[in-house]
């Protein structure tokens, strides 16, 4: 479970994030939607310790995730797919994840297995696609087998195949009992995983409801058109017809 | 609501972090995993001998040729200045061992999977020290025995007064030297920017900074020309003399070192 209360977070005069509270609960695949710039990366990043928080808290099984021991075996995150060393191979990568956190070697083995990996584990990363670091971030998410997953834009550069693959892995770890919280801006795709949805817009709370429920709500006939009806206030980058057409 | 946590797969196995040994094991997994950690620890001790030998060798024509009127032969100096340059892979590999972490963006991940600021900077400087320090030693042993092979008949050995001290220092000069890199690297958490401090601080040290009559008074404190003066047998005369002793100038070397390395502990336990 995910607790955020009250977290608010400046950068100088921005607010990121204003006064958000919700609870991510496990058991079911949770969508963190909003806008480009509605705060949603820098929410993830506060619930995982990367920020500190201006105001409030964000807690994970009760406790701050800097005071969790073995984090790794507590919390899967995936933040950024690029997050990696372009000289060091996927194995080595997920090779030190573990040792940092006591999880063995033969666990780092089974996840480039998972991911589909295994076939280029030794190869540098500076060599992989979009879609292959990706499925690395996946893997390091994985690797000490948590019960809280935290994904941010996971489906990104991924095949339509993986892109299945990893539909059916959340609805599958939900169903474990695993709390699952997975950003994303493709609505068709969110629409088929999540079964409940956090909606911010300009680090404002705008619905923490279920996904039928919010549909319903908006008098909408798909999950983008109520995305875009909610979000209409809160969007602050909008392109603009060129001059001229 | 708190603390019962929500009881899922996996998380019975997890125990209370043992800390520093495991940030370590996880370094030393980074820093074997890289060639750049080849290419520089290699370097260092390749460029020491090479340099020795060369620096041993045209002191030996001099000596022999009876050019050397000033009498003023330093066999420590001779045989160890070379570590003015071979220091710089040395310092190459301290910086990127925290600057790639920030151009590569690792530092995110690092610190989600060690959440301890002060236990994940320990461990990095750590493991630094655990590869610098072999290395400097291998250096220093190849920069001695190559010196001594180019200086021929004007060899020395460690007997000779000052030598083993000289030895001593030109260990402890290639070991603090890059350890301040790192603080240096974790302080302004950019590669480039390190080197670009870095680089000319030591270079310009090596051109003599420390004995230009004006500047002297202050740049004699500098970090390398402090830590170089060990490496004299000699009496040292002129600009060349220093108002401290040789371990003191270790001293102020390490005092350098310590401040850089307690910058980077603050910079890091601030994020």
């Amino acid at each position: 479970m995910i607790e955020v209360r009250e977290l608010t977070k400046t950068f100088g005069k921005t607010i990121a994030v204003d006064r958000l509270s919700f609870t991510v609960r496990p058991g079911r695949v949770t969508g963190f939607l909003g806008p480009n710039g509605a705060g949603k990366s820098t929410t993830m990043r506060l619930m995982l310790g990367l920020e500190r928080p201006t105001a409030g808290h964000a807690l994970i099984d009760g406790r701050p995730y800097r005071e969790t021991g073995e984090p790794l075996r507590r919390v899967g995150a995936l933040l950024d797919a690029s997050y990696v060393h372009r000289g060091r191979s996927a194995y080595h990568h997920l090779l030190w994840l573990a040792r940092s956190n006591r999880i063995p070697s033969a666990r780092v083995k089974a996840v480039l297995e998972m991911v589909g990996l295994e076939g280029v584990a030794r190869a540098r990363c500076r060599t992989f696609s979009l879609g292959m670091l990706q499925r690395l971030g996946i893997a390091a998410a994985f690797l000490g087998d948590p019960p809280v997953l935290l994904l941010d834009e996971p489906v990104n550069g991924l095949d339509p195949e993986g892109v299945l693959w990893l539909r059916t892995l959340l609805k599958g770890l939900a169903a474990e009992g695993r709390t699952v919280l997975v950003s994303s801006h493709l609505m068709s795709e969110m629409a088929l995983t999540a079964d409940h949805l956090v909606v911010i817009g300009r680090g404002r709370l705008l619905a923490d409801v279920g996904m039928a429920e919010f549909i319903e709500r908006s008098r909408a006939t798909s999950l983008e058109e109520a995305f875009l009806r909610i979000t209409a206030d809160a969007t602050e980058h909008r392109a603009q017809p060129e001059p001229g057409r | 609501m708190r603390g019962h946590g929500d009881r899922a797969p996996g998380t019975a196995a997890a125990r209370p972090t043992r800390g520093l040994g495991d940030v370590l094991a996880a370094e030393l997994v980074k820093i074997r995993s890289v060639r750049s950690t080849y290419w520089t620890l290699l370097t260092t001790p390749v460029v020491c001998a090479a340099l020795g030998f060369l620096i041993g060798l045209s002191a030996q024509a001099s000596l022999s040729s009876g050019r050397n009127v000033s009498g003023s032969f330093d066999p420590g100096f001779i045989t160890f200045y070379g570590i003015t340059l071979g220091q710089i892979p040395l310092v190459v590999f301290a910086v990127l061992l925290v600057g790639a972490e920030y151009s590569s963006g690792t530092i995110n991940p690092s610190l989600t999977a060690m959440p301890r600021r002060s236990t994940f900077y320990a461990g990095k400087v750590l493991a630094a020290a655990l590869v610098v320090a072999p290395v400097s030693l291998l250096s220093t042993a190849a920069i001695f025995t190559a010196a001594q092979l180019g200086l021929g008949p004007h060899s020395v050995t460690l007997t000779t007064e000052g030598m083993t001290r000289a030895a001593v220092g030109a260990f402890l000069y290639l070991t603090l030297i890059p350890l301040l890199a790192t603080g240096v690297a974790a302080t302004l958490r950019s590669s480039v920017l390190s080197l670009g401090v870095l680089l000319p601080l030591l270079f310009l040290g090596s051109q003599g900074l420390g004995n230009i009559p004006g500047v002297k008074i202050v740049t004699q404190y500098l970090p390398d020309q402090a830590g170089m003066l060990i490496l004299f047998t000699a009496p040292l005369t002129g600009n060349f003399a220093r108002p401290y002793g040789p371990w003191t100038g270790v001293a102020i070397l390490a005092a350098w070192t310590t401040a850089a390395l307690l910058a980077g502990h603050v910079v890091t336990s601030r994020r």
